[in-house]
């Protein structure tokens, strides 16, 4: 506990059981807050979305055997997402260990492929260590998920504690300052680059160094992209912004990379969904990656100058550098390359019809209004979670939260509920699917017990849309396993548990209905039936070049 | 397709060459072998494992290795100049006819017979990776009945004196 007090944790969530009796009791005689959830799921992806939404270390707390495996999916979602949790797992006395004994799992042999790193602590003696240990590696260098699992009989014992310095693992150093000649090779680069276009990930978000991306931007007058976890690390409202890259991003933001002759990639890590076929993937441009991990650098797409550095270090080096050597491009210098992107905006925006039935990106740029985009909103996965990083425009870092790696259908409310902790009194909004918000429903009873007034968009379509979505395109529009007509009345639902549940049929109801709902002082439902077919688009089909989009 | 020989030290913990195993299984790279055994620091093993692929494999390989908590140092050995060492325990037939011709190749290649029955030789063998092959080739025809064979263990060598 006093490790946990010295870490600065202020809240855990948690689910007990046999094993972890003891924690919870001496959890009780501290100030730190527990967050009792109603699913262990849920506790991971609450201590997800606290941690990013509060830039510290999210904690969650579990008992052993099943307990400890309903983590997993959470453990490996924070460890796509490349989030800071430590997740605290019982365990059965070490005497019994390898025995089969009752909720006994192996569970760091399970997790380990899933997290930065994980622990079986032995003795109580090392227990402060390990901890302290645990929250330095999954905070520092790449951020992840760190996993302690903690034996009955060593939570039980007692040890003297006395306040340990900052941990030194002689075989753990990350690399924070980036190498000065290859920042000076990348800067020479972009003083050659007549199209070069600024490609940013969540490890600007990690990093804390989107104010300093947005000035590298500045300074080079250079359109910027992002990937889904890089949302809000560059305003979207500004006119340099090409709106998201890849698999469903926007025309002008493929077409660019396409036809830059630079692109610079920062905090990412060209994820397939990113690149489309890695051959064709910005054919035409010298690329210079900034990240932390060494192991992104060259993994899938050969880079001409690899800088492995903390990404807000990196950025702040450049700008300097930039500064020094009086390099600063003007609107008129690039206005060929801009007008060009102007053009792919112009000739094919991101758009839908509005007609009589309610269209889901309707719903989410009436949000993005009511909420004057300074809401945190969380998705859930599929469809709901694409129209979201496309129609809400995020200014800011922090704001956006999603399982942008794993895709883990169900993050999204337990990860508000975490997001509402942490910062109690922002707007938190989980636009859902009708599918995801069933994986883990069971949490409206934790945002009751506790009010958070977490707010939940359904965007109903009765359908697994995205998987639908594949299914008309690729798979002669046979919707074999994707129909979820059989579902609750999630307005009826969320009233049965104590919250507010709301409904909307017709386009005129929406405004309405999130109105009622937002500012509603407790956690809501909002339910709208939207379209059943409508598709995200673009799209590039898997496997094809980034350029080649399906447009409607 | 290179053969790249890898040395590492590593924390001599449990888990540790679960750690290291699982990077490759789970990452699709392949092992050809792998010895671990204690360093003259009890907390301290050495792993030596030898695997294959081109550069940018290797890079990417020594790249995850490195990132591995436990992993305190690591050394490719490949284009420098090392040793490297494997070890065979191979059972052979031994017919009367046969056995001069055994320890004949026995002398030649400089290996023990370390145990002999009224029907088998057992022979040790050490060397590199070709002269465990061919040895194994030679003795194929008189019929060999198993073997057990270590992975390669490697140290790099030391800088020559120069000029003498
Ligand atoms: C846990 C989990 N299981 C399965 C999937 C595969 N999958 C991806 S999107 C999707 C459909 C989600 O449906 P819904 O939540 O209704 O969202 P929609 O696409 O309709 O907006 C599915 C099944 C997943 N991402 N996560
Ligand atoms: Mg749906």
């Amino acid at each position: 506990m006093a490790v946990l007090k010295q870490e600065g944790v202020d809240t855990i969530f948690g689910f007990p059981g046999g094993v972890v009796i003891d924690i919870f009791d001496e959890l009780s005689r501290t100030d730190i807050q527990y967050i009792l959830v109603r699913h262990e799921q849920g506790a991971i992806h609450a201590a997800d979305g606290y941690a990013r939404a509060k830039k510290r270390v999210g904690v969650c707390l579990v008992t052993s055997g099943p307990g400890a495996t309903n983590t997993v999916s959470g453990i490996a979602s924070a460890y796509m997402d490349s989030i800071p949790v430590v997740v605290l797992t019982g365990q059965v006395p070490t005497a019994l260990i390898g025995n089969d004994a009752f909720q006994e799992v192996d569970i760091v042999g399970i997790t380990r492929p899933c997290t930065k790193h994980n622990y079986l602590v032995k003795r109580t003696e090392d227990l402060a260590r390990v901890l302290r240990e645990a929250f330095h590696i999954a905070r520092s260098g790449r951020p992840g998920p760190v996993l302690v699992d903690l034996p009955k009989d060593v939570t039980q014992g007692k040890a003297r504690y006395k306040p340990l310095p900052q941990p030194d693992i002689p075989s753990y150093s990350p690399t924070y300052k980036p190498n000065t000649k290859q920042l000076q090779r990348a800067v020479t680069l972009i003083k050659g680059a007549k199209r070069p276009v600024v490609f940013s990930g969540g490890g600007v978000i990690l990093s804390g160094g989107s104010n300093e991306l947005t000035k590298f931007a500045k300074k080079l007058h250079a359109p910027v992209t992002a990937s889904l976890m890089g949302l809000g690390s560059f305003p979207g409202t500004d006119p340099l912004w090409l709106g998201m890259l890849g698999m469903h991003g926007t025309y002008r933001a493929n077409m660019a990379i396409g036809a830059c002759d630079l692109l610079i990639g920062i905090g990412v890590r060209f994820d397939d969904r990113v690149t489309g076929r890695v051959e064709t993937f910005a054919p035409n441009a010298k690329i210079i990656h900034v990240d932390i991990d060494p192991t992104s650098i060259s993994k899938n797409i050969p880079v001409t100058v690899p800088i492995v550095g903390d990404c807000k270090t990196s950025l702040r080096e450049l700008n300097r550098i930039l500064v020094r050597e009086k390099v600063k491009f003007t609107k008129r210098a690039r206005k060929p390359w801009l007008d060009k992107i102007q053009n792919w905006k112009d000739t094919t925006p991101l758009k839908y019809e509005q007609k009589n039935i309610i269209k889901p990106q309707y719903v989410v740029e009436k949000l993005y209004e009511l909420t004057n985009g300074k809401a945190i909103i969380t998705t859930e996965v599929g469809q709901n979670q694409m129209w979201t990083a496309q129609y809400y425009h995020f200014d800011r870092p922090h704001c956006f939260i999603t399982s942008g790696g794993l895709g883990c259908m169900g993050f999204g409310f337990p990860a508000a509920i975490g997001a509402q902790v942490a910062c109690p009194d922002r707007l938190v909004v989980d636009v859902a699917g009708d599918g995801s918000i069933q994986m883990n429903i069971q949490e409206l009873a934790t945002a009751v017990q506790y009010k958070l007034p977490v707010k939940v968009v359904i965007l109903n379509n009765r359908y697994l849309g995205m998987v639908r979505q594949w299914q008309e395109l690729f798979y002669g529009k046979r919707y074999t396993a994707t129909d979820m007509k059989h579902a609750p009345d999630f307005a009826k639902l969320a009233e049965s548990y104590g919250a507010l549940g709301l409904k909307a049929t017709k386009p005129r109801e929406v405004e309405a209905v999130l109105k009622q709902g937002l500012d509603s002082p407790g956690p809501a439902f909002m339910d709208f039936w939207v379209a059943r077919e409508e598709g995200v688009y673009p799209m590039v089909p898997a496997g094809a070049a980034i350029t080649e989009m399906l447009l409607a | 397709m290179q053969k790249h020989t890898i040395s590492l030290l590593v924390d001599n913990e449990p888990g540790v060459l679960s750690r290291v195993a699982g990077l490759f299984s789970g990452r699709g790279f392949n092992i050809e072998s792998l010895c671990v055994a204690e360093t003259l620091d009890p907390s301290v093993s050495r792993i030596t494992l030898v695997t294959r692929g081109d550069d940018a494999v290797a890079e990417q390989i020594k790249k995850h290795l490195n990132k591995l908590i436990n992993v305190i140092k690591l050394y490719d050995l490949t284009g420098t100049e090392y040793v490297d060492r494997e070890m065979a325990l191979i059972k052979v037939k031994a017919k009367a006819e046969h056995r001069p011709e055994i320890l004949r190749i026995v002398d030649i290649f400089r290996c023990k017979v370390v145990d002999v029955s009224p029907s088998h030789y057992t022979i040790e063998v050490t060397g590199t990776a070709e002269k465990l092959s061919a040895i194994l080739g030679l003795l194929r025809p008189v019929g060999i009945k198993e073997i057990a064979r270590t992975g390669a263990i490697a140290l790099a060598r030391e800088k020559k004196l120069r000029g003498r």
